[in-house]
């Protein structure tokens, strides 16, 4: 579904990414762990389509296509969907309004006919269910005055809404606490299915103890230097990051 | 006409061939006021960017146009079915074509209670006493060039009289359409009167019906008594070649509420003035506006609001969504009088610039002689947020309907405020056309 091959990117001249190369197949969930500036959030962003960073060598395919041609947009529609470390708040205009227009470009992309108000409002009230979603938060403006937890659980709902084939998850446990963290991982295994894959990006093994990855790859200055199984993110745990970082300069090394 | 010799000149003329249409009105009482107010423009002429009022604003064109008042026996007949778009579908109504009450287009309704809505050459005929005591006592003429020549050539408007303690359920709507006939001197003058504990909602709409280089020259004057609930909307959609000059004076007295709403989106050259003064304490003023210009429009808004009186609040919110090579002013003075102590006033100019070539002159313009009061003010001028475009096209949105989308919400935080339902999904979709209509264009 997803092939990374050789990815460099860099901002504002300094090199984030330095030849990341991972591959998604359809109904595998990822997880992508390192320490703080390890460049985790920046192959999110590139993924979705930032502008802010310039990829400078290497290719990224979704089902074949060329992703990186793609504008944001265009992303999202091919069934792209990432989970925002700080979801932008929209002042005026009402999460509801937001999330038919987006559902409605996706389906039109998709060939599929627009949903009108009453269709759209039952999919909703069944989505918000998947994260216990408080129903006034579909009328309030796009994140306005949500707190962090409802930010996050506000992303999972967008995800649920608009059921992307493949979903990054930047960071989406930072500045939950348990409950949440349980409720939003729940949604998210529920969202699960064979033809869709999940990217995790998380600092801390704690998610990963609800979404259970089928793989995790530790990415160390802008490369992945370590694959492995889930039980590689509670070794990182106990270990710490030091760890893999010190594996990587010695096989550097040599 | 660029001397103010020769403006004289000019409208001294048409005061002459004004006044002989006027037949035997012209021996009232209100007759002596058009000329006193005709000598006094005369001696002032039309101001410069030399006046610090005009600073930003050049009206040269203004006043190199020969503008004439359309005669009654002109004025153009309209069909119902042109005018319908753009009134609003609830309330009273009142039509004016060119300057003149057109009773065939109005459906003033029913009215109770001694509400009085009518044109206000019928207020001069039929409450004469009223109108003596109340028309042309607020708005200050006599240091204002505008109002001079409004007054000198005012011949109807609307009136609008709400007694003591009688709420008026529906709006009063009062469309003033142009059928943009070139160098028209378009001269309204509404007085609205709101007894003690009376309320209304008063909308006036400018609108052409053809594009062309008349002129609108509009003074209000509402008189908010004790306790008064008072809604004033006014849409400025003037055509593209038009000039629009306006001037509303409010005085609130003790308890009043007064809130105005402005949404000023069309006119080549458009200015609107609203002042008000606090005449009581206890009162409470807002002041709301939008401003949607875009091609080479110029749109100015200013504001005063006069803190008299102690105890009373002021909230202002302008915003200004400016596109193409649009000008966009903002002026807004707070006056806190030494006495006015407990005074809250808070102001706030917000501006987006769709482009690299709009221009905005903001100037918020604070004097306070009170030392107990709470006065804030703040000025923002930027550009749509890269974050929220991102964040909206990451979702599916193109970046077209993300510009949009954020645009219509930065302009509907105003337009949320207005009351009266039906003018608010008026305006709702009308900015939705300009901005449609903006993206054309640029």
């Amino acid at each position: 579904m997803l092939e990374i091959k050789d990815l460099h990117a860099q901002v504002n001249g300094n090199e984030i990414l330095d030849g990341v190369t991972l591959r998604v197949n359809a109904g595998e969930v990822h997880a992508i762990m390192g320490p703080n500036g390890s460049g985790k959030s920046t192959l999110a962003q590139v993924l979705a389509g930032r502008e802010t960073y310039d990829v400078t060598k290497g290719e990224v395919l979704f089902d074949g296509k060329n992703l990186l041609e793609m504008d944001p947009e265009e992303r999202a529609r091919e069934g792209l969907f990432m989970a925002f470390q700080y979801p932008v708040e929209i002042p005026g205009v009402s999460n509801t309004y937001f999330l038919k227009s987006a559902l409605n470009a996706v389906r039109k992309h998709r060939g599929q006919d627009e949903l009108d108000a009453i269709e759209f409002l039952q999919l909703v009230k069944e989505r918000m269910k998947l994260v216990e979603m408080d129903e006034s938060l579909l009328n309030r403006p796009v994140n306005e005055g949500f707190s962090g937890g409802e930010k996050k659980r506000n992303e999972i709902f967008h995800m649920a809404v608009l059921e992307p084939r493949l979903a990054i998850l930047d960071e989406t446990d930072s500045g939950l606490d348990i409950d949440a963290l349980r409720i939003v991982a729940d949604g998210v295994n529920k969202l699960k299915r064979k033809d869709n894959a999940i990217i995790v990006v998380t600092h801390y093994q704690r998610l990963l103890n609800y979404i259970v990855p089928d793989y995790v790859h530790v990415l160390v200055d802008g490369r992945i230097v370590k694959s492995g199984s889930k039980e590689l993110a509670l070794e990182l745990e106990e270990k710490g990051y030091d760890w893999v970082k010190e594996k990587a300069e010695v096989e550097e090394a040599r | 006409m660029k001397s103010i010799s020769e403006q004289a000149a000019w409208y001294q003329s048409v005061f002459d061939a004004f006044e002989k249409s006027l037949n035997g009105e012209a021996q009232s009482g209100f007759h002596a006021l058009r000329k006193k107010a005709l000598n006094r423009f005369k001696e002032m002429g039309f101001p410069t960017t030399r006046h610090e009022e005009w600073k930003f604003t050049n009206i040269a064109p203004v006043a190199a146009t020969p503008f004439t008042p359309v005669p009654a026996g002109m004025v153009a007949r309209i069909a119902p079915s042109a005018v319908k778009r753009h009134l609003i579908p609830q309330g009273h109504s009142l039509v004016f074509v060119d300057g003149h009450f057109a009773p065939e287009l109005s459906s003033i309704g029913k009215l109770r209670d001694g509400v009085i809505v009518c044109s206000l050459a019928e207020a001069s005929r039929r409450h004469a006493a009223l109108l003596e005591r109340e028309l042309a006592r607020h708005a200050p003429g006599d240091e204002n060039s505008f109002v001079a020549l409004n007054t000198a050539f005012s011949l109807d408007g609307a009136f609008v009289y709400v007694p003591d303690g009688i709420r008026l359920a529906e709006p009063v709507h009062m469309l003033f359409l142009s059928t943009g006939k070139p160098q028209a001197l378009i001269p309204p003058r509404n007085l609205f009167l709101v007894g003690a504990e009376g309320q209304v909602s008063l909308v006036e709409t400018y609108a052409a019906l053809n594009d062309g280089d008349y002129f609108t020259n509009v003074v209000s004057e509402l008189l908010a008594g004790e306790g008064a609930i008072v809604e004033h909307d006014k849409l400025q959609n003037e055509s593209r070649s038009a000039y629009h000059i306006s001037w509303t004076h409010i005085v609130q007295q003790a308890g009043s509420t007064v809130t105005s709403n402005l949404v000023a989106v069309g006119g080549s050259i458009a200015r609107s003035n609203i002042t008000t003064v606090f005449d009581g304490e206890k009162s409470i003023c807002t002041l709301n506006g939008l401003t949607l210009a875009a091609g080479t429009q110029l749109i100015d808004n200013h504001t005063a609001i006069d803190h008299a009186k102690p105890n009373c609040e002021s909230h202002e919110l302008y915003k200004a969504v400016l596109d193409g090579k649009a000008h966009g002013v903002f002026n807004g003075k707070i006056f806190v009088r030494k006495d006015a102590q407990k005074t809250d006033a808070k102001q706030t100019n917000q501006t987006l610039l769709l482009s690299d070539d709009a221009i905005i002159d903001t100037k918020p313009q604070l004097e306070i002689f009170a030392d107990d009061v709470k006065c804030t003010h703040g000025a923002t001028v930027g550009q749509l947020d890269p974050d929220q475009i991102f964040y909206l096209r990451s979702r599916g949105l193109n970046l077209l309907q993300a510009k949009d989308m954020l645009t219509f919400a930065f302009a509907a935080d105003v337009v949320n405020r207005v009351h009266v339902e039906s003018l608010r999904e008026r305006l709702e979709s009308l900015i939705h056309d300009k901005l449609h209509e903006g993206r054309i264009s640029s």
